[in-house]
């Protein structure tokens, strides 16, 4: 915990397939993320973002290259698929574009189970998973199925649950893409506050240029280059559209 | 929190249906074991009805429910005589078809050894035994006679004494118990009507040979008594039962015995032993196989339905893996579904079957041992079938959750 890197990578390389159907997908990407910093990603449709989320997530392990969590070196070759899953319950908190929650399971038990897996008693999940609720203010809506949700109020849920862990990174793949931008801005400011009041680290690949004045940094990403944006330059950016 | 529970009530309709259905399987599986039960039942109701300590058969035959068996009458003053036995007298056991109360009545009639034998040892739920030698008769109850009823069969009239219950012959006819010599006046008389269609029938033969045409003394005789045809043995019997002192060791009986050239000889134990082998053991074999069957079947339907069940939640299993649960956790919930389905539609067989077999026409008999093995069965074939499930989701990549 004493470490102020939430997440680091270092020559990150992806590449699928191979001899034709070779992608190079990411290319040498690193990037550091403090506690508390709140990170956009931008880029093209194709340029490697939802590559390296699934990197920096321990869920496709990269071709090259190492990722550390919260000053723990997590990925360096190759890892048990067993050891993976185990960072990924106890460290990072996925959000993605889709609303992602399991359909058979209420609201309160889509936050609630991920307490359980990480061996919290039942009760005490339950518990966490009410706080979180109310906190992202869908705690009337917590025993409610998903489909009696509306997609901001499963947006907000899915935020619940990638918190439940206590992560030290979230990492979020157009999370707003499916909302409005008054509920897409609100998804942005939630993060923030949720990464400067936890000390997560948080990436939020976006699209959305008028919501980036949420952001502490902004990073760039184009045919698997990843490099950051002058956050000034890109905040005026915002400000103008 | 139990995902496997969670999952089962978002799609309860499809899992309630499929339960119940292999439910009435295992119902049938049970019911089969039972009609064997059953049968096997049955028929050691009767070997151990006529309470005999020793069963006397003609030589190399397998007794009177094996196979045909032909002795001399003779042979019981033959056998009484033997030292440590006390009595003996024939086996009777055959089956009648009468008229009552304007419907025909099918019976097995069953000799017991007045007076040593009233009937005490037969499963008596109403009643009483035989209290004197002539007259009287145990019935069962599937015979529709009541207590007090009177029955007129061959020359004589019997009142109902004592009901049974289960007491019924391998035909599934019930039984009803006589002293030893009424039996054999119910089985030796012949009603007036077939002794004239038999003379009727003897007589049209000899009309049509030869022999009948040119001797007609054989004409007048085919007309007569059947007595008076010489060819025609006086009646055999089946098995002579004994009955030893107290104490006396069968087996040495039995030696005295083995030196008889025409007779073979079985203990009690013996015969049941004969009796299961014999006629039962085929009945046992085919129902086997059929429960063999069914319960693959079972088998089958449950691993289909819980692996379409699992590719129902392919999507979420996925997003499991992606938030990190392990993999007992993912496997565990499939094999719940399938314990949990698999343990219901037990109950649902059980329960069905308890209320459904006592209205069948034979006996049902589903002992504690058969439940208890099938249980067993049943949690086997619930964990095969969960496997094909497991086997699908653990080939699905956490990345599968997205997009
Ligand atoms: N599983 C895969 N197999 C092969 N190529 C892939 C796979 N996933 C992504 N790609 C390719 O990698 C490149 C980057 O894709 P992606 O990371 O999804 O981009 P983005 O999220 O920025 O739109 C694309 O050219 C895509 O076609
Ligand atoms: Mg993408």
């Amino acid at each position: 915990m004493d470490d102020p890197l939430a997440l680091e990578t270092s020559g990150l390389t992806k590449v699928y397939g191979s001899g034709h159907t070779e992608v190079v997908a990411l290319r040498d990407a690193s990037m550091r993320v403090r506690r508390g910093e709140v990170v956009a990603l931008l880029g093209p449709s194709g340029a490697g973002k939802s590559t390296f989320l699934l990197c920096v997530g321990l869920i496709n392990p990269p071709t090259r290259g190492t990722v550390t969590i919260g000053g723990k070196l997590m990925q360096d070759g190759p890892r048990s698929l067993g050891d993976l899953r185990r960072f990924r319950r106890e460290r990072i908190g996925f959000v993605f574009q889709k609303s992602n929650l399991i359909p058979f399971l209420s609201a309160i038990e889509n936050v609630q189970v991920v307490g359980e897996l990480i061996g919290r008693p039942s009760s005490v999940a339950r518990r966490r998973a009410k706080e979180l609720l109310d906190a992202l203010g869908v705690g009337r809506r917590a025993f409610n199925m998903p489909t009696q949700l509306s997609g901001g109020e499963q947006q907000r849920v899915t935020v619940a649950r990638a918190l439940a862990n206590q992560p030290s990174l979230i990492l979020a793949d157009e999370p707003t893409a499916a909302l409005d931008s008054v509920r897409g801005r609100q998804v942005m400011e939630l993060f923030r506050d949720v990464a400067h009041r936890h000390g997560t680290g948080v990436i939020v690949v976006t699209h959305d240029h008028r919501a980036l004045d949420v952001f502490d940094t902004i990073y760039e990403m184009e045919d698997g280059l990843l490099k950051p944006a002058a956050s000034a330059a890109a905040k005026a950016t915002a400000a103008r559209a | 929190m139990n995902l496997a529970v969670r999952d089962i009530r978002h799609s309860l309709g499809r899992f309630v249906l499929t339960t119940i259905g292999v439910g009435m399987l295992l119902m049938v599986v049970m019911g089969m074991g039972g009609i064997y039960r059953g049968l096997v039942d049955d028929a050691l109701v009767v070997t151990r009805g006529v309470g005999a300590d020793l069963w006397v058969v003609q030589r190399d035959t397998r007794g009177p429910f094996a196979e045909v068996s032909r002795l001399p009458r003779s042979l019981v003053d033959r056998i009484a005589a033997v030292p440590g036995v006390t009595d003996a007298r024939e086996f009777v056991l055959h089956t009648i078809q009468r008229e009552h109360r304007g419907k025909p009545l099918r019976m097995g009639v069953l000799g017991l050894g007045w007076p040593t034998d009233k009937g005490e040892g037969l499963p008596l739920i109403a009643g009483r035994p035989l209290a004197q030698n002539h007259f009287e008769m145990i019935a069962d109850e599937s015979l529709g006679l009541g207590l007090g009823e009177r029955l007129r069969l061959g020359k004589d009239t019997y009142t109902v004494v004592g009901l049974t219950r289960w007491l019924v012959a391998s035909g599934g006819d019930g039984i009803a118990c006589f002293t030893s010599r009424d039996a054999q006046a119910i089985q030796f008389h012949e009603p007036g009507e077939s002794i004239r269609l038999e003379r009727q029938a003897r007589r049209a033969r000899a009309d049509e040979i030869d022999f009948g045409r040119t001797q007609p003394g054989v004409l007048d005789r085919a007309s007569g008594p059947a007595q008076s045809l010489a060819a025609l043995p006086s009646p055999a019997i089946s098995a002579v039962i004994a009955r030893l002192m107290p104490g006396t060791d069968p087996a040495s009986v039995q030696r005295s015995m083995s030196g008889w050239s025409d007779v073979t000889t079985y203990t009690g134990p013996q015969q049941e032993e004969l009796l299961l082998k014999g006629s039962v053991d085929r009945a046992r074999r085919q129902i086997l196989l059929f429960r063999v069957l069914l319960t693959i079947i079972s088998a089958v339907i449950m691993a289909l339905i819980i692996y379409t069940l699992t590719l129902d939640k392919l999507h979420p299993i996925a997003l499991l893996k992606l938030i990190g649960a392990p993999t007992h956790v993912i496997a565990g919930l499939i094999l719940q579904q399938s314990l949990i389905m698999g343990v219901l539609a037990y109950g649902v067989g059980y329960l069905i079957g308890t209320r459904l077999f006592p209205l069948f026409p034979r006996r049902v008999l589903v002992s504690n041992d058969d439940l208890l093995r099938l249980a067993g069965i049943v949690l086997v074939i619930s964990v095969l079938a969960s496997l094909l499930g497991i086997w699908k989701a653990m080939r699905v990549a956490p990345n599968e959750a997205i997009g």
